[in-house]
């Protein structure tokens, strides 16, 4: 057993030993631990957050949903209503056009019946008038019977 | 053990105790032996740890670690709760301290459960050396030198935290307080003397430790060793040598797990005594 040099040397290893784990191991492994550790508290609290974030835009995204919905339905309803509106709008305005169409054919018909009419009498009354004439042999005055005529005419 | 079967067991033992050293003065004193094995194993175990752990540092990432990384971060995680246990200061020192005497001290024990015969008879078969002791810590330079190195640096912080005056003060003042100056005094001398005798146990204690354990686990291995000593091959392959050498087996394998215990807790006890009289050289508040 004997104590001298070796002591000594082994002092000078120990503390250039702990002076290297000093300078270059320690605080980079504990460095990169402690990183670590706020990466991942960082990241549980960002995951969190993300939660409430979720929670808040689900209800969110509920309301704006029921909204559209709602925004929908009365959408679609007001297009119904449009709709049979539209149809009965349409309904009315055929049945307007039939009846004014019919009307007018109606008095295009008697407007041609009158004419008809009309010829006829004149017909008539002519008729009348060359066989009066015919028979008078002599000529009426048509100017002085033009009342008497008239009536004649009116008469058929 | 064929190196040693002209000594028979107490030649081998002897043998197996005797430092490599090489004289660096004429005289031939004993503080210029060099005890070279122990130097050399140290500076093996020195290189194991900072490399390793070098190595690890220099690719460590805080993203997910590699399995090596992983495990270099267990052990630096245990030594740092033990500090922040221990130690309630601000100190760049401390832990890396810790880490350095916990892992270095575990790697110069651990040369103990390397087989006690395979690096001598290597060496001597390889190189020609005769003598060599393989387990640092189990040289009493290599463990006073480590307890020494925590208390100069005790006796650093000390003088630097304390103040000399501070330090004086404490010195003569505790562990025996006295209200007024004349009892104070009186217990000077008292507290001197118990503060003396700490001073000194600190280092010698924390030295002799680790050597005393490390040392008989050494030399229980050799006596584990020295089983079937002696005997030639033809005894060995009689019944009585195969029951010796299965007796030698189950004791060096029960005494090797006992020692993987002493081995971790020594080096723990180390760490963790350094860790505390760093502590009390911090402590001002007496």
């Amino acid at each position: 057993m004997n104590i001298g040099i070796t002591l000594i040397i082994q002092m000078v290893v120990f503390m250039t030993v702990v002076l290297i784990t000093m300078k270059y191991i320690w605080p980079v492994i504990l460095g990169a631990m402690e990183e670590r550790e706020k990466q991942i508290a960082d990241g549980l609290a960002a995951s969190d957050e993300a939660e409430v974030a979720l929670k808040k835009a689900q209800v969110e995204a509920e309301g704006i949903l029921n909204e559209a919905r709602t925004d929908a339905g009365e959408v679609r309803e007001g297009a119904n209503k449009m709709a049979t509106k539209i149809k009965d709008q349409a309904k009315a305005d055929a049945i307007a056009e039939k009846e004014r169409q019919m009307a007018a054919a109606v008095a295009e018909i008697e407007q041609e019946a009158n004419r008809a009419k009309e010829d006829l009498r004149k017909q008539v009354s002519s008729l009348a008038l060359a066989g009066a004439e015919k028979l008078l042999n002599k000529e009426v005055d048509s100017k002085v019977h033009a009342d008497l005529l008239n009536d004649l005419v009116k008469e058929i | 053990m064929s190196e040693a079967s002209g000594g028979g067991i107490g030649g081998y033992i002897k043998h197996h105790l005797t430092h490599n050293t090489i004289q660096l003065d004429e005289a031939g004193s004993m503080f210029w032996t060099l005890n070279v094995d122990s130097v050399i194993y140290t500076l093996i175990t020195a290189v194991i740890f900072l490399g390793f752990f070098g190595y690890i540092a220099k690719s460590v990432k805080s993203g997910v670690p590699s399995k090596a990384q992983n495990f270099i971060e267990l052990i630096i995680n245990f030594v740092n709760e033990q500090v922040n246990d221990l130690f309630h200061y601000k100190s760049k020192v401390v832990a890396p301290l810790a880490l350095s005497i916990f892992v270095w001290v575990f790697l110069m024990n651990f040369m103990d459960l390397v087989p006690v015969d395979l690096l001598p008879w290597v060496g001597s078969k390889a190189a020609g050396i005769d003598y060599m002791r393989v387990v640092p810590s189990a040289d009493i330079n290599i463990t006073f030198g480590m307890s020494f190195g925590v208390i100069l640096l005790v006796m650093y912080y000390n003088f630097a935290r304390k103040g000399p005056v501070g330090y004086f003060k404490e010195y003569f003042g505790h562990p025996f307080e006295a209200p007024n100056t004349a009892g104070k005094i009186i217990v000077a001398p008292f507290n001197f003397l118990l503060n003396t005798v700490e001073t000194i146990a600190k280092p010698i204690s924390l030295g002799l430790r680790l050597f005393g354990n490390l040392y008989a686990g050494e030399i229980i291995f050799m006596l584990i060793a020295v089983f079937t000593l002696g005997y030639g091959l033809e005894q060995l392959m009689s019944f009585g040598g195969i029951v010796m050498i299965v007796a030698q087996f189950l004791m060096g394998l029960m005494w090797a797990l006992f020692h993987i215990l002493i081995i971790v807790l020594q080096a723990f006890i180390f760490m963790m005594l350094s860790i505390v009289y760093l502590a009390q050289s911090h402590d001002t508040g007496h």
